[in-house]
């Protein structure tokens, strides 16, 4: 004897639920009206606030009066996480919104193959570009991740690994430098480097500037998710007559593959909208530099700034349109970075 | 009407001295003169301690080549910290301490000038969490030995099949050895364990509770590799389960701590200790009075 059973979600909503849910709601929003209208609050941030108060109340009641205290708590705190969530949204939604509307009217195709040596800020938007500032950002962003991204995992292996003498300065000297303004980090540069020794601006100084900055954060990160791979790993390998160098690369390394690179997408976001450092090392030109060991270079940081000096409508459009293809550029960046970790994973 | 498996009950009869004497005598007789390497490992006067605190007195243990030796003994007896002595992994706990020698063929594997890692290729390890490397598939943990100690092998595909035989998991896998290691359940996952560490043909095999975490299906498929695995190499094995003690082990020996450091009471062959037993506390454990 054979029953057939056909799949069914008894906890799901059903109909009469979501009409109560969502005349909550309704009910709410009349209330945050009403209550706008007859007293002296006014303002968006007045109906967003009561709207709030009047729905926490509402579902509070009810759960109070369907299931007691504990339910109405329960309701109550969910509305504050759902506060919570939704003002976290609204700034970084504000940005990306502000950006896209002022930066579109700015994103012609010149943009993408010319550089500003034969333009001024000031000129109609038909002229002139900003390839000398994203082959710039790319170029520093790279050089920086050549230079920091080993410096970093070896730093954290050192922390993890080695567990040598020396671990507590260092761990401390890390999350000091993580908290070096970067500024400093220019200065400092321009002092120790780009003065005495090369004397001209370059890729290479903006580099070794955002390196500054890129290693605390690669190295701190990193070493968190080495933390994470558990020790039964190390101790298999060693017990199969692994030395500890062997056992670190071929295992603990591999093993947490994804999360380093989380750890390196994190530093490329530290640096690749950093301006201070670069107005003091980088020069920042207006022409595509091809030698990054040499000659001043342009970034988009740099570049929005230097448009927003100039202070005309064009100008202002040039920044807009420059922000808008930095953020672009950095989620770029980011979504291959993470659909690189995620095949590697799944292999 | 459901049948109740063997394992069980085994199990349902436990702390009952006579059928755990029947189970150590219930194993086939050895006939064939064992293959095994090397001449055994012996363990003199072993001290340890972490910091200051001394966990484990003079053990000397005697392991003949191809036997099996079982350590039994309540939680926290130092039986664990014994085996990760004759394998040198011992050092890797920050603190640790010892004394005495382990003589691995008549050479101390503590003397200076020994290179630890050679020690460890002879002398391999199972650990309690099957603990297969994430990042490999099935193929290449099996060979991961061979890549961690820069071994060649002039046929790497028969050394494969050969260890995931004797560990009793071709069968189950050789259609996918390409698949991650992580995708087999528990108990094939230790069974792959087992293989890696045999794919560095060690002479000695120390497993410190390899069955704790795994059904009885798994486990009795686990006993009987180490008992096939036995012909070949020396194995020394930590349990807390009797039984399993009394199925797969030649010797047995029986650790306790008294509040002090652990101390060893009382080693004899298998179907000795759980039959007739010489020190009082011994029976008392084996017989489930306490521990």
């Amino acid at each position: 004897m054979t029953t057939t059973a056909t799949p069914s979600k008894p906890w799901a909503k059903s109909n009469r639920d979501r009409a109560r849910d969502f005349s909550f709601i309704i009910f709410a929003i009349a209330f945050s009206y009403a209550f706008v209208g007859v007293t002296e609050m006014k303002g968006k941030l007045a109906y967003a606030f009561i709207f709030f108060a009047a729905y926490a109340v509402l579902v509070s009641v009810f759960g109070f009066l369907t299931r007691g205290a504990p339910a109405a708590k329960d309701a109550f705190v969910k509305t504050l996480v759902a506060l919570g969530s939704i003002l976290t949204l609204i700034p970084i939604a504000s940005i990306v919104m502000t950006v896209i509307r002022n930066g579109a009217p700015g994103l012609k195709l010149n943009i993408f193959t010319q550089d500003m040596s034969m333009a001024a800020p000031t000129d109609p938007l038909t002229n002139g570009g900003l390839l000398h500032a994203i082959t710039g950002t790319l170029t520093l962003v790279a050089l920086a991740l050549v230079i920091s991204v080993p410096i970093g995992i070896l730093t954290a292996l050192y922390l993890t690994e080695v567990k040598g003498r020396f671990s507590g300065p260092i761990r401390f000297l890390v999350q000091a430098m993580s908290g070096v303004p970067s500024i400093v980090a220019g200065l400092f540069i321009l002092s120790a480097v780009l003065y005495p020794i090369t004397k001209n601006y370059s890729a290479l100084m903006g580099s070794l500037a955002l390196s500054i900055l890129m290693i605390p954060t690669v190295a701190r990160a990193s070493e968190e998710v080495l933390l994470l791979i558990p020790d039964d790993l190390r101790e298999a390998g060693t017990a199969l007559g692994g030395t500890q160098w062997r056992t670190v690369a071929m295992i603990v390394v591999p093993a947490a593959r994804s999360g380093l690179l989380t750890a390196t997408i994190l530093g490329i976001a530290r640096i690749a909208g950093e301006t201070a450092p670069l107005l003091l090392v980088s020069g920042g030109g207006d022409k595509v530099n091809p030698n990054p060991f040499s000659g001043s270079v342009g970034s988009l940081p740099y570049y929005i700034w230097k448009s927003f000096n100039a202070g005309t409508p064009e100008s202002l459009t040039r920044a807009w349109a420059g922000l808008l293809v930095l953020m672009i550029l950095i989620l770029i960046l980011f979504s291959a970075a993470r659909a690189l970790s995620a095949r590697k994973v799944s292999k | 009407m459901i049948q109740t498996p063997e394992s069980e009950k085994e199990m349902s009869t436990a702390a009952q001295p006579s059928s755990l004497a029947n189970v150590a005598n219930a194993k086939p007789a050895r006939t064939r003169p064992t293959q095994a390497i090397g001449t055994g490992l012996e363990a003199r006067g072993i001290h340890a301690w972490f910091g200051t605190n001394h966990v484990l007195a003079d053990i000397s243990l005697e392991f003949a080549a191809g036997s099996v030796t079982a350590l039994i003994g309540p939680s926290g007896c130092g039986k664990s910290t014994f085996i990760r002595t004759l394998n040198r992994m011992h050092e890797f706990i920050p603190g640790a301490a010892m004394a005495g020698e382990v003589l691995l063929d008549g050479k101390d594997v503590y003397a200076t000038g020994i290179d630890v890692t050679k020690i460890r290729l002879q002398v391999g390890m199972v650990f309690q969490k099957p603990n297969p490397f994430p990042s490999m598939t099935i193929g290449e943990n099996v060979l991961s030995g061979l890549k961690l100690a820069q071994i060649k092998v002039a046929n790497k595909d028969e050394l494969l099949e050969s260890c995931l035989v004797r560990a009793g998991l071709w069968n189950e896998v050789k259609d996918r050895l390409g698949a991650h290691g992580g995708s087999l359940s528990g108990g094939q996952q230790q069974r792959l364990c087992i293989a890696r560490a045999l794919a560095v043909s060690p002479e000695v095999l120390l497993m410190d509770e390899p069955c704790s975490a795994l059904d009885p299906g798994s486990t009795l498929r686990i006993e009987e590799t180490i008992r096939e695995l036995s012909d070949s190499m020396t194995i020394i094995i930590v349990t807390h389960n009797m039984q399993q003690a009394a199925r797969v082990s030649d010797y047995t020996a029986f650790f306790l701590s008294d509040g002090g450091p652990g101390e060893m009471i009382e080693v004899a062959r298998t179907s000795e200790i759980f039959s007739q037993p010489k020190d009082q506390r011994t029976e008392n454990y084996v017989t489930g009075r306490f521990g």
